[in-house]
């Protein structure tokens, strides 16, 4: 199952990857927010794959069965999730904002911190 | 016992920070009366270590200190030797008497408090540099030395020479400072030694090493720097931008001779080899000739003196390195006598400076009259410096040239040097002590408190403006102090020449030699080689004080007729260097975000596919599992939402195929076995799409593209290269074996210790609490950032100003 | 979106969904849930509220500020770490206890308490960007 989630993650990598590179924030954006799933997704094959079984103790046992899902890839994805939200969420009112303010979403219009003709630096003491 | 021992030292040496902490607010209460409480700081620190004298001279070593980080085996500690035990002396001696210096000659400027702090630091540092044992601290002292240097010669930082002259130096002895750094790590990567005393006694083992060549030049790249060893000598004239006292102590008798120091401690490991003996004498030959023959050029006192301190240290380089017998003797003997006479020398010029308001040699005369006690330390330390009887500077001068003067070849070229640059330096000498005190007395400008003109002047010299020939006064007591105690300290050692060398010289050589030397040479003259050659170099030297004005005009011609030298090489590399970062800067990051992120993906790319293609680390073609028709399914939705996104024409089509690939991720995470970051995939999923959505109406953004082909290909291949990394790399990991341990730990323990049935959340909530305790911090700041985005306004969308509308109307435009 | 019957089902559903959400978090330790999940929930109850009657409103009902929320789960969350010092064992270490209320076994725990932290951090912050992005005006 490993080699199907390769594939998938290969994809989900390319398509963000992709997306980022555009010119337009909304379009990178778009990647980033690919970005985490292919990431998610990345960590979950690494922990290795197996069906259906949650890593839920069931109530007669003391210890998790041998055919359950390995729980600690889980547990480091959904604070993962939820970080991920939140930054692209944070990602999205920034690009929001700077384009009330720049009047653009090109990000090669946007050039307030390092301006097109940067002066040479005095060369005196 | 010895626990007292180590923190006793230990409190000494960090007694001058201490010192230094509290140097501003005690002159802020007493100023410059706070120097007199100050100095007692250097005073204790010598009284302290004079007490080891007795034990030094005995031939002991003493050593102390405590681990630092022993895990790398660096440690501070100190090592106490003849050679260590005498720069002590003189650097917290002659601290307590510049600190003294210091009080009356910058008697009233604002920032007294700052300098004295400045001078207390640097005092701290050197002391370390001395007493270091451990490579790491010899190092940390070493660049502190420069750094604090750094902050006394920019002490007049409004100055653009003073900036200029305090970069210079700092570029030059921390550049310098960075290739010692190199040759301590490969020394000590080569014999696995991290201390000098250690490497003392290692014997051969360095001068056998194929490294030895490296690690020589290296170590040597650090002490010429800080030497100013020709090509590097030049930033110590430009030092003298600084207030006299730091030109007196740092400049002339004490971190200019850290250099110095360095040689002199490793010479029993790196001496006595081809390359050791040729290439000291020769850039210490060079250095005397070129310093003494630059300084007849100058007319400023502080210039004039700072050349022969140029000359002085490239006579003791040669000297230490000459490798004949009583040349590393002469060599101490010089270095002490030159601590004294030079230090002197230079508070006299900068207590004339004070007074007279000048230190032009060509407007002063016959300042004699007016300064006796400074005339007298001057005569004094003249002598000394010119090797006379009885001074100290003769016991050294003798000692040169029993060493130098031998017969063959060699020898007799650096006799010859010797002699030149001897006669130079008297005749410098007496150009500096005699030649402003004797003759007509001169109309001068008066005195000035040299460095707080703009706030004194008026007051001090007010009543002088309308009598223009007005008399200079003798300097007050704490700018004769200094000068006449070094001065008389010079003629003592030459008087008691065999307590002085039982105490100092004998002890000091045998370090540097690595091998017990007794001095015997005595201050009273007797008929021999060297006696007769002293006589040549004072004839010489008394020809050349007497054409001192044509010998300025010949040096003057020769060296504008060269034109060009390392300090304008200096400026041309200072600009060379901004100008090369400024184009790397504008090539690197031409402020265009899609660069960036191209040149990063591109990169990844290649580290991930580069070392699989190098190492031949490509994943096994697997074996593809039978897969039932829901799983290829949903897969597929997911790629074909990835296709949408990527090709969405319009705003609504993309967040809602951004949905599909987010959806179909949840039940990807619910088909196997992970129902907790299913349902959080599904809520977040659903946000995700409303704030895009409430975002996006209101902008007229397109997420359709407007790339050219070319830019697509380009950037789909990117992003397929780092697809197919990553692919292969997962492929690759899940290949080998798994370690389970940590698995196998939470599945035996989160019911039974925690418990929880729900492995997933007791480790999110117990076994790894503490990091998520720190995710959800983030989110909270994430929350806080998006609101303070969200409410901060621009100026720009600000109303104009009611007040002054013409004026801010077209702002708003 | 501000149709009549969304607007007459939202405070049902908002309702229904915050119960549940707090469901979620309790059951979380031993079946699927716990707080990151019953947060986005709560969170998402809160959104829709928004939408169908007004920011307002939300603000209003919810009392504290949402940041405020927040910012009292995250002290929720430390103070279960820091509950260690009087029994003299490292930060975060779990606590238990095992009153009885009416004759029934209830289960108190710092991670409990943690969790209860992680569900008023995540409902707190994401109401809040939410809310902040539903006003129009002050955007």
């Amino acid at each position: 199952m490993e080699a199907v989630f390769a594939v998938v993650v290969g994809i989900f990598f390319a398509f963000a990857i992709y997306l980022m590179l555009s010119k337009h924030t909304i379009r990178i954006l778009l990647g980033v927010a690919i970005m985490g799933n292919a990431v998610n997704l990345l960590l979950f094959a690494s922990g290795r794959i197996t069906k259906e079984v949650p890593p839920i103790i069931p109530p007669a046992g003391d210890i998790l069965g041998a055919g359950a899902a390995n729980p600690l890839p889980q547990a480091l994805i959904l604070t993962a999730i939820v970080i991920s939200f939140s930054f692209f969420a944070f990602l999205l009112v920034l690009a929001y904002r700077a384009y009330q303010d720049l009047n653009t979403d090109n990000t090669d219009e946007m050039r307030l911190a390092e301006p097109e003709d940067q002066p040479l630096p005095p060369l005196g003491y | 016992m010895t626990m007292d021992v180590t923190a006793m030292t230990f409190l000494m040496l960090v007694l001058p920070f201490v010192a230094a902490l509290v140097a501003p607010p005690l002159t802020r209460a007493l100023a410059q009366n706070a120097a007199w409480p100050l100095a007692l700081a250097p005073a204790a620190i010598f009284i302290y270590f004079a007490r080891y004298i007795p034990a030094v001279s005995n031939g002991d070593v003493i050593q102390g200190g405590f681990a630092w980080v022993p895990q790398f085996d660096v440690t501070y500690s100190w090592i106490i030797d003849g050679l260590s035990l005498t720069f002590l002396l003189l650097i917290s001696g002659i601290g307590t008497l510049i600190v003294i210096y210091s009080g009356g000659y910058l008697k009233g400027h604002p920032q007294q408090g700052r300098f004295l702090s400045f001078l207390l630091m640097f005092m701290g540092a050197m002391l370390g540099i001395v007493v270091s044992d451990s490579f790491l601290m010899l190092f940390i002292y070493w660049e502190l030395t420069s750094i604090t240097s750094f902050l006394l010669i920019g002490f007049d930082h409004k100055r653009e020479a003073s900036r200029r002259a305090a970069l210079q130096a700092l570029v030059v002895t921390g550049g310098g400072g960075l290739f010692l750094l190199a040759g301590l790590l490969l020394i000590w990567h080569v014999t696995g030694i991290s201390s000098l005393s250690a490497l003392l006694a290692s014997g051969d083992m360095m001068r056998e090493s194929p490294y030895y060549l490296a690690a020589l030049i290296l170590v040597l790249g650090g002490a010429f720097t800080k030497s100013a060893q020709f090509p590097f000598h030049f930033w110590l004239p430009n030092a003298m931008e600084a207030p006299t006292p730091v030109s007196a102590f740092l400049h002339s008798a004490t971190m200019v001779k850290a250099g110095v120091f360095l040689i002199m401690r490793l010479n029993p490991v790196f001496g006595d080899t081809g390359v050791w003996e040729t290439v000291l004498p020769v850039f210490g030959g060079l250095t005397l000739l070129i310093g003494t023959f630059i300084g007849l050029r100058q007319t400023d006192l502080k210039l004039t003196l700072a050349y022969t301190t140029v000359a002085s240290l490239g006579l003791l380089v040669m000297m230490t390195g000459f490798g004949a017998e009583g040349a590393v003797e002469a060599a101490v003997l010089y270095l002490i006598a030159h601590s004294l006479f030079k230090g002197s020398l230079f508070m006299v010029a900068g207590g004339v400076d004070h007074e007279a308001g000048t230190r032009d040699v060509t407007r002063l005369s016959g300042l004699g009259k007016f300064m006796p006690i400074t005339f007298a330390a001057a005569m004094l330390a003249a002598l000394s410096m010119g090797g006379l009887p009885p001074f100290v500077g003769f016991l050294a001068k003798e000692e040169i040239y029993y060493a130098l003067a031998h017969g063959d070849t060699w020898d007799i070229v650096f006799t010859v040097v010797a002699i030149a640059g001897n006669a130079m330096m008297f005749a410098l000498a007496f150009g500096v002590a005699l030649r402003p005190f004797i003759g007509e007395p001169c109309v001068v400008p008066g005195p000035h408190h040299a460095h707080s003109s703009e706030h004194e002047e008026d007051t001090a010299a007010g009543s002088d403006h309308g009598d223009k020939s007005h008399t200079v006064h003798e300097a007050p007591l704490m700018l004769w102090l200094g000068p006449v105690v070094l001065a008389v300290a010079g003629v003592l050692a030459g008087i008691f020449s065999g307590t002085f060398h039982t105490l100092f010289s004998s002890p000091m050589s045998s370090a540097i030699v690595g091998a017990p030397v007794t001095l015997e040479i005595s201050a009273i003259p007797h008929i021999s080689l060297p006696f007769l050659l002293s006589i040549i170099t004072v004839a010489i030297g008394i020809v050349m004080y007497l054409a001192a004005d044509r010998l300025r005009t010949l040096a003057d011609n020769t060296l504008t007729a060269i034109g060009w030298g390392p300090d304008k090489g200096f400026d041309q590399f200072m600009r060379g260097v901004v100008r090369l970062s400024h184009r790397v800067t504008l090539t690197l990051q031409p402020g265009k975000l899609e660069i960036y992120v191209t040149l990063s993906f591109v990169f990844v790319a290649a580290i991930l596919l580069v070392p699989m293609t190098v190492y031949g680390e490509w994943p096994d073609m697997p074996a593809w599992p039978s897969m039932m028709f829901h799983e290829v399914m949903i897969f597929a939705i997911a790629i074909i939402g990835l296709f949408a996104v990527a090709l969405a024409k319009g705003r609504l089509t993309a967040i809602v195929s951004l949905g599909i690939q987010g959806f179909a991720v949840a039940v990807i995470f619910m088909l196997y076995g992970a129902p907790d970051l299913s349902f959080t995939q599904f809520m977040v999923e659903t946000l995700s799409v409303v704030i895009l959505a409430l975002v996006m109406t209101r902008l007229n953004l397109q997420p359709t593209d407007h790339r050219p082909a070319v830019h697509r290909i380009m950037d789909a291949s990117i992003g397929a290269a780092c697809g197919l990394g990553f692919g292969a790399m997962l492929l690759k990991s899940t290949q080998v074996p798994f370690n389970t341990m940590l698995t196998e730990f939470f599945n035996a323990y989160s019911k039974v210790i925690a418990h929880g049935h729900n492995v997933v959340n007791v480790i999110i909530v117990d076994f790894r609490a503490t990091d998520t305790l720190g995710e959800i911090a983030v989110v909270v700041v994430t929350g806080l950032a998006i609101l303070a985005l969200i409410r901060i306004r621009v100026p720009s969308a600000k109303p104009p100003l009611k007040d002054n509308p013409a004026e801010a109307a077209p702002e708003t435009q | 979106m501000n149709t009549l019957i969304f607007r007459t089902m939202a405070p049902y559903l908002t309702a229904l969904m915050v119960l549940f959400s707090v469901f979620v978090l309790l059951r979380g330790h031993n079946m699927p849930g716990g707080g990151f999940i019953g947060g986005l929930i709560a969170a998402s109850a809160f959104a829709i509220q928004g939408i169908a009657g007004g920011v307002a409103a939300v603000r209003r009902a919810l009392w504290f500020h949402p940041m405020a929320i927040s910012a009292a789960g995250l002290f929720f969350a430390g103070f279960a770490g820091l509950m260690s010092i009087p029994f003299e064992v490292p930060f975060m270490t779990a606590l238990w206890v095992f009153p009885k209320f009416f004759g029934t076994e209830v289960a108190l725990s710092t991670p409990l308490l943690f969790d209860i932290g992680v569900y008023l951090v995540v409902t707190g912050s994401i109401t809040s960007i939410a809310l902040a992005l539903e006003e129009r005006e002050d955007l």
